[in-house]
């Protein structure tokens, strides 16, 4: 049985699973009832002075008949007392002390407001502080949020204004709504943050309603940019975890926040140098109960790779996230097709006719179907690859609804791996290569 | 004489339950989810296999991005009975038969259920989906007012002709407003898919039977530039067997004639019904004597089960419905004093008498050998009369071909300066 204790700069806790600083971590009652279904660790609805929300707060982005596929918030910090957040916490700790607990705090930019924060969340035993550098919306307008994240002088000045009195590790959050993540994350280091989280929400407007014109989620026909978030918002989130995990020059341990919804996008995270996840939609979706999975599907799939340990594969992807410059030219793949799983839908010979490459051949089918068999006919293959024009994309093994029937295969060549600089600097040579025919040669 | 009805014996409740729709429209939530189930498939299986050719994916990516009243353009563009076609289509062994989902061993995208999905939203409501040509000059005569000839006179009134049906009933549709199960569908829909067509414009001459009213060579005379004969088969063919004539001896479309055309139960029906017959007529009078309160109703089929012509999923239906069947039984003889008490069949056991008090012969129908179309250039036909007996969509896509061949001969005629 796979190990999931983690020790994140110095925060222990018995799995890697967070909730993240939001709705779900408002209260007492929340964290307790999340600790008993499995959570790891808990970061607190942001506290700082009691905000007003507005009625009509989220915005969800649909996919077919897929709910919330992304998600937006026009929620601001917690709008409960701060001594009251602050009891309910030393309260949630003296009852979970083995669990992490970390205050989330934003308040305005001025180094006593900040003493004075820091040094009344660590009486509550709290095991650590998140400085709330990212939320897009609302907050950013009165100067905080990632009206500070956005600017490094600032970022470091407020992360050197909480170390001075700081006893716990400080987590700096940082938001995606820059130009280069770095730039932020290397101010955070200079300030001397313990460790990082990202991503915080992305800058969005989830849609317009077309009746009203009133853009989600409206307040009385009107809305404003929210911070975008869920299963979207993943694969930014990894490239820019991977990013900061990969600068040298930032080598603190990284929270990673970002359309978690399963154990696999944990792993995933986790591979690309996440110390802990943070999970905050897919818990508003689902509700708590999601731990359950994402503890035990991780925790089976390390068993099965042999990893007794997150540390056993923490950032085993990072040295594969490379510069394009130094990938090898001369891995040639071409698309093959299993047909006897094909059942003869044609989108990859419409994907790649009109959207890519013209390399698949579409032949008739043998009947107009009504046979209860996909109308397959005797006539064999409607699809082929045509190899010599392959390139192999991926975009039909993409789009084809049946696992496992078209798969991408390695050609091998008697070249040696050669990639942009070595070839554009002359020192090796590129294999001979397919080459992109329009597809009027073919058609023929 | 009157058979005496079983149905007195339900409950108006029970009634309205037993032919209450046997495929429920799919709620809005259901249809999102199944539409986005479709592949979105390229020259896709399910449009080839539809005698009208739908674009199916294409009015399923409507559906599924809340365009209904695309997809019910795309849907009945192709098919002008596209209404009952969502109802009534053998889909098992059309569109959703060839769906790719089935290799994928998966249930297929219930088409039928998002074409109603999607048509639903216009039938009745008069929404202008299609819109009558600029008068070309040119005036067509139709013979039926079935779904061959009102598809024909649809598309015909869209490029600009003036059309004439002429139906010997009073009411229009054919056996789509007579002879459907009426748990498949009801003469509102039907007739209200009808309106949708004659609103274009189409003239509509019920109570008129040509050869009788009128002949051909009348109708001929009348300047019509082309005729369109869709008059559906004839009666319900005989057993040929003594006692055929006794009072409770019913053919089948007279049976769900009268089912659809009056109070369930003012619908004389038996208590112990026999069906002779293994089509789908013969399932549609065996699963609706049943439904109206029959103690029994049993197919008699002088063949096996195999043979049965009926489709298997109409066969599986009227086992669930909890009806009889009684293979390799030949009848022989109606029996009874004054009216039917029971049927006289041989089996490979010996002769057998089936007590019973109504017979309902589902033999198929006899074609219209009475009525000669003159073979003349002009003339044109299709739909069950043509084809000799098939499905509501077959006779929608001869009427739909037929007002292309039409329109190309009119329309040819005049580069030619006619």
């Amino acid at each position: 049985m796979a190990d999931l204790r983690t020790d994140f700069a110095g925060i222990k806790s018995p799995n890697p699973f967070w909730l993240a600083s939001g709705p779900p971590t408002n209260t007492y009652g929340q964290v307790a009832r999340a600790f008993d279904a499995g959570w790891g660790g808990a970061v607190w609805k942001t506290i700082g002075e009691p905000i007003i929300n507005v009625f009509s707060r989220y915005g969800s982005v649909d996919l077919g008949a897929t709910r919330m596929m992304g998600f937006n918030n026009i929620e601001l910090i917690t709008d409960r007392p701060i001594e009251d957040n602050l009891k309910e916490i030393a309260e949630t700790k003296r009852n979970y002390p083995r669990h992490a607990v970390i205050a989330s705090l934003m308040v305005e930019s001025k180094r006593e407001a900040w003493h004075e924060m820091v040094k009344r969340t660590q009486d509550t035993g709290a095991d650590g502080i998140e400085l709330n550098f990212g939320c897009p919306h609302g907050m950013s307008e009165r100067g905080m949020g990632s009206a500070v994240g956005q600017v490094p002088d600032y970022t470091c000045q407020i992360v050197e204004w909480v170390k001075e009195v700081a006893t716990i590790p400080v987590i700096v959050k940082l938001t995606p709504n820059v130009t280069d993540i770095t730039y932020i994350a290397r101010a955070a280091v200079k300030g001397r943050a313990d460790a990082l989280s990202l991503i915080n929400t992305i800058n969005s407007i989830v849609g317009v309603d077309l009746d009203s014109f009133a853009p989600f989620p409206s307040v009385a026909g009107k809305s404003s940019h929210g911070g975008y978030c869920g299963p979207a918002v993943k694969p930014i989130a990894l490239h820019l975890v991977s990013a900061v995990a990969n600068d040298p020059a930032v080598k603190i341990p990284i929270s990673a926040i970002g359309g978690v919804a399963t154990w696999r996008d944990a792993a995933e995270f986790t591979a690309l140098g996440a110390g802990t996840i943070q999970v905050c939609t897919a818990v508003m979706h689902y509700g708590f109960r999601i731990v359950e999975d994402l503890v035990d599907g991780l925790s089976n799939w390390m068993d099965e790779q042999g990893h007794q340990t997150l540390a056993d594969f923490r950032g085993r992807a990072l040295p594969n996230v490379v510069k394009w410059e130094d990938l090898d030219l001369n891995y040639h793949l071409v698309a093959e097709i299993d047909q006897a799983k094909c059942i003869q839908c044609e989108l990859c010979w419409t994907a790649c006719e009109d959207g890519a490459h013209q390399a698949i051949r579409r032949h008739a089918r043998g009947n107009g179907g009504g046979t209860g068999d996909g109308g397959r006919g005797p006539s064999g293959p409607v699809v082929e690859i045509i190899e010599e024009a392959c390139v192999g994309c991926n975009l039909c093994s993409q789009v084809c609804p049946v696992q496992g029937c078209i798969t991408m295969k390695q050609v091998p060549n008697k070249f040696a791996p050669t990639n942009w600089k070595e070839y554009s600097a002359g020192q090796k040579k590129l294999a001979p290569r397919s080459e992109h025919f329009h597809t009027a040669i073919w058609s023929k | 004489m009157t058979t005496p009805s079983a149905a007195r014996v339900l409950s108006d409740e029970q009634l309205t339950r037993n032919f209450a729709d046997i495929a429920p429209a799919l709620t809005g939530d259901a249809a999102l989810l199944e539409a986005n189930t479709c592949l979105f498939c390229y020259d896709a299986s399910c449009t080839a296999a539809c005698p009208t050719h739908i674009d199916v994916p294409a009015f399923i990516k409507k559906i599924a991005t809340g365009n209904l009243r695309g997809a019910a353009r795309v849907i009945l563009d192709a098919n002008p009975f596209g209404h009952s076609c969502a109802r009534a289509c053998p889909v098992e062994v059309l569109c959703e038969g060839a769906c790719v989902l089935n290799a994928r061993d998966e249930q297929p995208i219930r088409i039928a259920l998002l074409q109603r999905h999607a048509t639903d939203t216009v039938l009745g409501r008069h929404v202008p989906l299609f819109s009558a040509g600029q008068p070309n000059g040119k005036r067509v005569a139709i013979i039926g007012a079935g779904p061959a000839g009102l598809s024909c006179a649809r598309d015909l009134r869209r490029w600009g002709y003036a059309v004439t049906v002429f139906e010997a009933r009073e009411l229009p549709g054919g056996l789509n407003t007579t002879g459907i199960a009426e748990y498949k569908m009801t003469p509102a829909v039907a007739l209200a898919e009808v309106q949708d067509i004659l609103d274009l414009g189409v003239e509509l001459r019920t109570g008129i039977t040509i050869g009788r009213d009128m002949s051909f060579d009348e109708l001929l005379a009348g300047g019509y530039d082309a005729v369109f004969v869709g008059i559906g088969l004839g009666r319900t063919k005989r057993l040929g067997i003594p006692g055929e004539s006794l009072p409770g001896v019913i053919d089948a479309l007279t049976f769900i004639e009268q089912l659809k055309s009056r109070p369930y139960r003012e619908t004389p029906v038996g208590r112990h019904v026999v069906v002779i017959g293994a089509g789908n007529t013969a399932i549609d009078a065996v699963t609706q004597a049943k439904r109206l309160g029959a103690e029994t109703s049993t197919i008699v089929y002088r063949r096996g089960e195999a043979d049965m012509s009926c489709f298997h999923y109409e066969y599986e239906l009227a086992k669930r419905d909890g009806c009889g069947f009684r293979f390799h039984c030949t009848p022989k003889r109606i029996v009874g004093n004054g009216r039917v008490e029971g049927i006289e069949v041989e089996t490979p056991g010996g002769v057998e008498t089936i007590p019973c008090d109504m017979v309902i012969t589902a033999l198929g129908q006899v074609a219209r050998d009475e009525f000669q179309v003159p073979k003349h250039d002009r003339v044109f036909a299709g739909g069950d009369f043509a084809n000799g007996g098939a499905e509501i969509v077959n006779a929608a896509a001869e009427g739909v071909q037929a007002a292309k061949r039409i329109h190309e001969m009119l329309a040819g005629e005049d580069g030619k300066g006619r």
